[in-house]
């Protein structure tokens, strides 16, 4: 809205700067004919032409500044899998199951790409019915340099196709913390293929696809989510409980200690993902734009606020504040403003930091350990509870002036949060988060029965004990000499 | 020949080589280890999770002296290894049947 209006004022501008030489021009002609002149005809046409060659060019800067920052965002995002989320979890996990953890990352990075090239893609955003997309984009037919204006009318479609690649690497990517120390390398991937096509698709459809159920723009019930706060978080984190509940316990949890082996490791994969986050959240603008600002600061306030908040709550239970619970708090904060990052301001960024900060400590280190199950790397306690937190206050906190989304049919900006006044929005984020809950815990339990039932789940207890580096991949984190 | 195991605190060592030097005694192998004695070691906590963390690094200073020298040494690493609180470690002795100098096969003391 804002960019055609600063488009409009251009153009008026270059023609207050054509206008003299269209003065000009029948001043000079007008001498020898009285009648409108032939010439005074073509200098006309020459105008429109020089002004259609303006009007591209304008196009074409405005989109390379776009296709730039997009591109960007693309890179950020993927280097939140690897190495960030790879880090963040291998540090977590003993060291003898370091190198498998991070390939469990790294190794989504592949697969989840030649996935999205055969047929992923196209059942998330090609159009199709209101719950998954059709097969039209399968092997990437059609997708080029072309814009799709359904979802970014300034940028290649290729640019949005490889940018949300890099979301559906990311979030299976995500429940591996929940399984670490005792997943079948195998059955995972075969796990990973299914759950991507068969949860990832229809909610990623869902939420952002034309013609989607939850699409904010004529979906039956309009779910606000800015950069995946139901399609990623929710799905995975829920999932990641479900699959913790059908691994079961490590072999010796809770009685044995299983501290992280390098919180340093974890330090940087942390650091890495606040930085890849701007891609994450600012990048789902979708263009170079003042709402890409917005979603960038109001990501970055609450993931400060949370790190307070997560090392506060700590400081106060235990007497210190520690650097994993610092960092766990930045990436919990970053997790709930996920959905609202490009619907409310950095004063509502900063109390939605806050709230999941506390709220994902609380889980992580009482409701865990009161339920007794093993979600090892608490990727249900930061993502999917975070994720739940941050859907539901993004229909509270979401503000008109920020985003603009909905309008009545003469065109005027109509309320969107709670607190302007349309409380219905909470509603229809609790729908949105109600069906990404029954999505993942109905579809990965039927994913995590067949991969079961094919190459089973879980290693051997032999295996587990003496640890995934050696016994699935055939190497260690550290040979390191004396 | 009598074989000294000190185990002392990780941050004496500098302190305790410094002093065996000054005593005349040529030569230790150190370790890093992890141990408890009586001592009971500390709690961490990860992410509201509470482990004991009862093994503690230490270091393993080890050496082989001629039993004239023995006393010298003992004494040398009880003073600069003590600190006066829990954990500071042990010494242990023991006799030695022999020592061989693996570049020219020198015996007994001569090979120290």
């Amino acid at each position: 809205m804002r960019r055609r209006r600063a488009a409009g004022v251009f153009l008026i501008l270059l023609a207050l700067c054509a206008g003299p030489l269209w003065a000009q021009a029948p001043a000079a002609g007008a001498a020898p004919a009285t009648s409108a002149s032939p010439q005074a005809s073509a200098d006309a046409s020459q105008l429109h032409a020089r002004l259609a060659q303006l009007e591209q060019q304008v196009a074409d800067a405005h989109s390379a500044g776009d296709n730039a920052w997009m591109l960007v965002s693309a890179a950020l995002v993927l280097m939140m899998t690897g190495p960030g989320l790879a880090l963040f979890y291998g540090g977590l996990v003993r060291k003898k199951n370091v190198l498998a953890t991070m390939m469990q990352s790294f190794a989504l990075m592949a697969v989840v790409t030649v996935v999205w090239a055969v047929v992923g893609y196209s059942l998330c955003f090609h159009t199709g019915n209101p719950f998954i997309g059709g097969t039209g984009y399968s092997f990437l037919y059609g997708v080029g340099a072309a814009p799709n204006p359904d979802y970014a009318a300034t940028i290649p479609q290729q640019t949005f196709m490889v940018y949300q690649l890099m979301f559906a690497i990311i979030t299976p990517a995500l429940i591996t913390g929940s399984i670490a120390e005792r997943a079948r390398f195998s059955a995972l991937m075969l796990f990973m293929v299914l759950w991507s096509l068969l949860v990832y698709s229809p909610m990623a459809h869902m939420v952002w696809g034309a013609g989607g159920l939850l699409n904010n723009s004529g979906g039956r019930f309009p779910t606000l989510d800015f950069a995946g706060g139901t399609v990623v978080h929710i799905t995975s984190g829920v999932s990641a409980l479900v699959a913790a509940l059908y691994f079961g316990k490590r072999v010796g949890y809770p009685k044995q200690p299983m501290p992280p082996h390098s919180v340093v490791l974890s330090f940087i994969g942390a650091c890495l993902l606040w930085v890849g986050w701007f891609g994450f959240n600012a990048g789902s603008a979708l263009a170079a734009s003042g709402l890409a600002t917005s979603a960038f600061v109001a990501t970055h306030f609450a993931a400060a606020s949370a790190a307070i908040g997560w090392a506060g709550a700590e400081w106060i239970r235990n007497g210190k504040p520690s650097v994993l619970g610092a960092i766990s708090g930045a990436v919990a904060g970053l997790v709930a403003i996920t959905p609202a990052s490009g619907f409310v301001s950095p004063r509502a960024g900063l109390a939605i930091g806050l709230i999941a900060g506390v709220g994902c400590y609380l889980m992580v280190a009482t409701v865990k350990a009161k339920f007794g199950y093993d979600d090892s790397l608490d990727a249900f306690g930061v993502h999917g509870a975070g994720g739940t937190i941050g859907a539901i206050l993004t229909g509270v906190f979401a503000k008109s002036d920020v985003n603009p989304v909905f309008h009545d049919a003469a065109g005027k900006v109509l309320p969107v949060g709670m607190l302007e006044g349309n409380a219905g929005q909470v509603v229809n984020q609790l729908v949105g988060v109600a069906i990404a809950w029954v999505l993942a815990i109905v579809g990965s339990l039927v994913i995590l029965k067949i991969a079961d039932l094919l190459l089973g789940v879980r290693v051997t207890q032999e295996e587990e004990v003496e640890g995934l580096d050696v016994t699935q991949h055939g190497e260690e984190g550290y040979n390191l000499e004396v | 020949m009598t074989k000294i195991e000190a185990i002392i605190q990780t941050s004496r060592f500098e302190s305790v080589k410094d002093a065996l030097k000054e005593a005349g005694i040529e030569g230790m192998t150190v370790t890093e280890v992890r141990g408890h004695g009586r001592q009971k070691g500390h709690t961490e906590v990860y992410r509201g999770r509470e482990y004991s963390m009862d093994l503690l690094p230490k270091t393993k200073v080890e050496l082989v002296v001629a039993d004239r020298l023995v006393e010298t040494a003992v004494e040398a690493i009880l003073k600069s290894a003590r600190t006066g609180k829990i954990g500071d470690g042990k010494i242990f002795l023991t006799k030695i049947d022999e020592a061989i100098r693996i570049r020219n096969e020198e015996r007994g003391e001569n090979a120290l």
